[in-house]
């Protein structure tokens, strides 16, 4: 990182939801532990992603830092200023800057009100007026994101899935924020509609600088999107890295079966990764396994990897910026070998 | 040429609603061999879920119009009365859903829900379904099958009920398998794993696969064939190899041109399609693509919103397109160089 402020600090956040039972006394008989101990910075205008299979954790990042969830511990820090857990009146003026994009463009606008309503509603909260008024911005919103101002007065119902999400972004764009969190922005919509609002966030993102949490599934995606890239698993960042040592170098086998598994819209017999076949499922936030958490599904594990952690860091042969949590990270030419792979119900 | 196994004609699934007639799908044939797999592929409304609704005989015959052929090993499904259809139904053809936790009871055990078909249809007494029902979850990758067999849906996790309901799909050892989306839900991990499955129960049985699914990506994965669909029309069909290197049809390369890739460029906007799909209430006139087609000009007169164009096919390769062959080798031309790079 260079010497100046980033936009945004995380450093060991943590987020544990308790897990409740017991009768008649209901009490915390554990946690589920979402997102453990997160370090990442955003750069000023830079766009991080950040992947993993569900239940990883990176929703309940993306809500942690916009405060939507009240962390259990570590640090949020936003242009240098601690917002862990600032108050509501502390928070006012930041949250302006910190907007979120939701998935689902249609549990996301409140059907009872029109486009204008929905779009100034930022505004309106905030107190602000806009020069020339607050119609006049939300039309030059509406055209920002490729709809016609002229719906101004429509209702979300009479817009398709695409139109819809455009929506969602223009509210986002409402208080010209620094930071958007987009939460699987695309994932709800048609493949053809995908691409189009991928563009328009890419050009949002090149034409008035805004950073980007971008947050999905689909690995493809992201790496259209975003510069930088962070692996979460099971609620750890794995692997963070540019966008080009991540896809083009992975050193964690996780990074390498996750790339593996994406299916390619090509014709060739010959696949351009060797397909790796993970077995078994994600286990339970509620107890990880100790030491790594992939190393249950891992076809190189040792003691070693129950026993000990492996931290984030540059490992041998990384770039700088560069991190793998990994004891034995890959390297370009280990052919992991599917037959390796452990199955850990069947060995349990 | 042989008689095909699964053999549709004209087919054409309309719907009464208080606005009007849906026309779900609007004139598909295809046909489908033993032991191979065809892809569908389409957006949400294209018709390709209806399309195999219609061919389990599993739409709501109060509002639901059926017209043409559907040929499965030489009998009518159409025309077939209920019981018939019954009879077909989980032993001769089967299907797996998107949402395996929607389709399965909460209220039953995965045994008893894969031993139930199997009874049906056989007449087996509780104990060897109960049996048949261990070795069919053992088939499809459950560890502990003796033990796992009396648990409920919900102490699986998301990859184990789609394995259990491939399980209780391929119960009776059918001869046709549709599988709608089986993989959407799941992430890319298990998706590999389920793709797999499907491959080797479909090379040990030889069942003919319909796949249905919006992701180009899991065709060019399971699939031998492709047929790709648009407001209820196929627009283009092929193998595998022919539709992802040379499409034929604007729509399947606008498809192509959405979809980021792992290796591609990155500093290229994608190409998307421009508009919406179509709403089948009342379709767009001639060609169902031409209102977001970006060569519809290309075309002479007003052809394109005019006339429908016909799917011609040689030897199962085609599309339904107004554009000449030379027209689109020199449109297409660079989306072909972009893809051999």
């Amino acid at each position: 990182m260079s010497s100046t402020t980033p936009l945004l600090d995380v450093a060991g956040l943590t987020k544990h939801f308790p897990v409740k039972g017991g009768f008649p006394i209901r009490r915390t008989i554990g946690a589920v532990q979402a997102v453990d101990g997160l370090d990442f910075q955003v750069a000023e205008g830079e766009s991080l992603g950040l992947v993993g299979e569900s239940g990883c954790g990176k929703s309940t990042t993306g809500r942690l830092i916009t405060r939507l969830l009240e962390p259990t511990a570590g640090k949020i820090s936003y242009r240098g200023q601690d917002i862990t857990h600032a108050g509501r009146k502390d928070l006012a003026p930041i949250r302006s800057e910190i907007q979120m994009i939701f998935q689902d463009p249609y549990a996301s606008l409140n059907p009872r009100q029109t486009v204008g309503k929905i779009i100034s509603g930022p505004m309106e909260i905030n107190n602000i007026k806009p020069e020339g008024g607050r119609e006049k911005r939300v039309r030059e919103l509406l055209e920002i994101v490729g709809l016609n101002p002229e719906h101004y007065n429509r209702f979300p119902h009479e817009f398709s899935g695409g139109q819809r999400q455009r929506i969602g972004v223009a509210r986002a764009l409402a208080l010209e924020p620094k930071l958007i969190v987009a939460d699987e922005p695309v994932s709800a919509l048609d493949v053809s509609i995908q691409a189009q609002v991928v563009n328009l966030l890419q050009q949002l993102q090149r034409d008035l600088g805004i950073a980007f949490v971008f947050i999905a599934h689909d690995l493809a995606v992201v790496r259209h999107f975003s510069q930088r890239v962070a692996v979460m698993y099971l609620g750890k960042i794995v692997e963070i890295a540019d966008r080009d040592d991540l896809y083009g170098n992975p050193r964690h086998p996780y990074t390498r079966a996750l790339l593996s598994a994406v299916p390619e819209a090509t014709a060739d017999e010959t696949p351009a990764r060797e397909r790796i076949r993970l077995v078994g499922d994600v286990p339970s936030p509620i107890s990880p396994p100790s030491g790594c958490r992939f190393r249950t599904r891992c076809w190189k594990a040792t003691d070693k990897c129950a026993s000990e952690a492996p931290p984030l860091v540059q490992v041998e042969g990384n770039k700088p910026g560069h991190l793998t949590a990994c004891h034995y990270p890959e390297t370009a030419d280990t052919v992991p070998s599917p037959h390796l792979t452990k199955d850990p119900e069947a060995a349990a | 040429m042989s008689t095909p196994f699964l053999s549709i004609r004209d087919l054409r699934v309309h719907f009464g609603t208080e606005d009007g007639v849906v026309k779900a799908v609007d004139g598909l044939s295809f046909d489908l061999e033993k032991g191979r797999t065809l892809g569908i592929v389409g957006e949400s409304g294209s018709g390709k879920s209806v399309t195999n609704l219609a061919v389990l005989g599993l739409h709501d015959p109060r509002n639901t119009k059926l017209d043409g052929e559907i040929l499965l090993d030489g009998k009518e499904l159409i025309t077939a009365s209920e019981r018939e259809m019954e009879q077909l139904r989980g032993n001769k053809m089967s299907m797996i859903f998107q949402d395996a936790l929607a389709s399965l009871s909460p209220y039953h055990t995965i045994g008893a829900q894969i031993g139930e078909t199997y009874r049906k249809h056989t007449g087996a007494s509780k104990r060897v379904a109960r049996a048949r029902a261990i070795e069919m979850l053992r088939r499809v990758g459950i560890p502990q099958p003796d033990m796992r067999v009396d648990d409920y849906p919900h102490q699986f996790s998301g990859g184990m009920r789609q394995r259990a309901m491939i399980a209780m799909a391929l119960v009776c050892d059918p001869e046709l398998l549709i599988a709608d989306e089986p993989t959407t839900a799941l992430d890319v991990t298990v998706q590999a794993q389920i793709m797999d499955l499907l491959k080797d129960l479909q090379q040990e049985f030889g069942t003919a696969i319909i796949f249905i699914t919006h992701d180009l990506g899991v065709i060019a994965d399971i699939a031998d064939d492709v047929l790709v669909m648009y407001g209820g029309r196929c627009v283009e069909k092929g193998t595998k190899q022919e539709v992802l290197r040379t499409p034929e049809h604007p729509y399947t390369l606008g498809l192509l041109g959405s979809m980021p890739s792992l290796d591609g460029p990155v500093d290229v906007p994608l190409s998307p399609i421009p508009g919406a799909p179509p709403s089948l209430l009342n379709p767009p006139s001639g060609c169902r693509f031409h209102p977001r087609c970006t060569f519809a000009e290309k075309v002479p007169g007003d052809l394109c919103s005019t006339e429908q164009p016909a799917l011609k096919l040689t030897d199962g390769r085609g599309s339904a397109c107004h554009l000449t062959p030379e027209q689109k080798r020199e449109l297409f031309a660079d989306y072909a160089t972009a893809r051999t790079n």
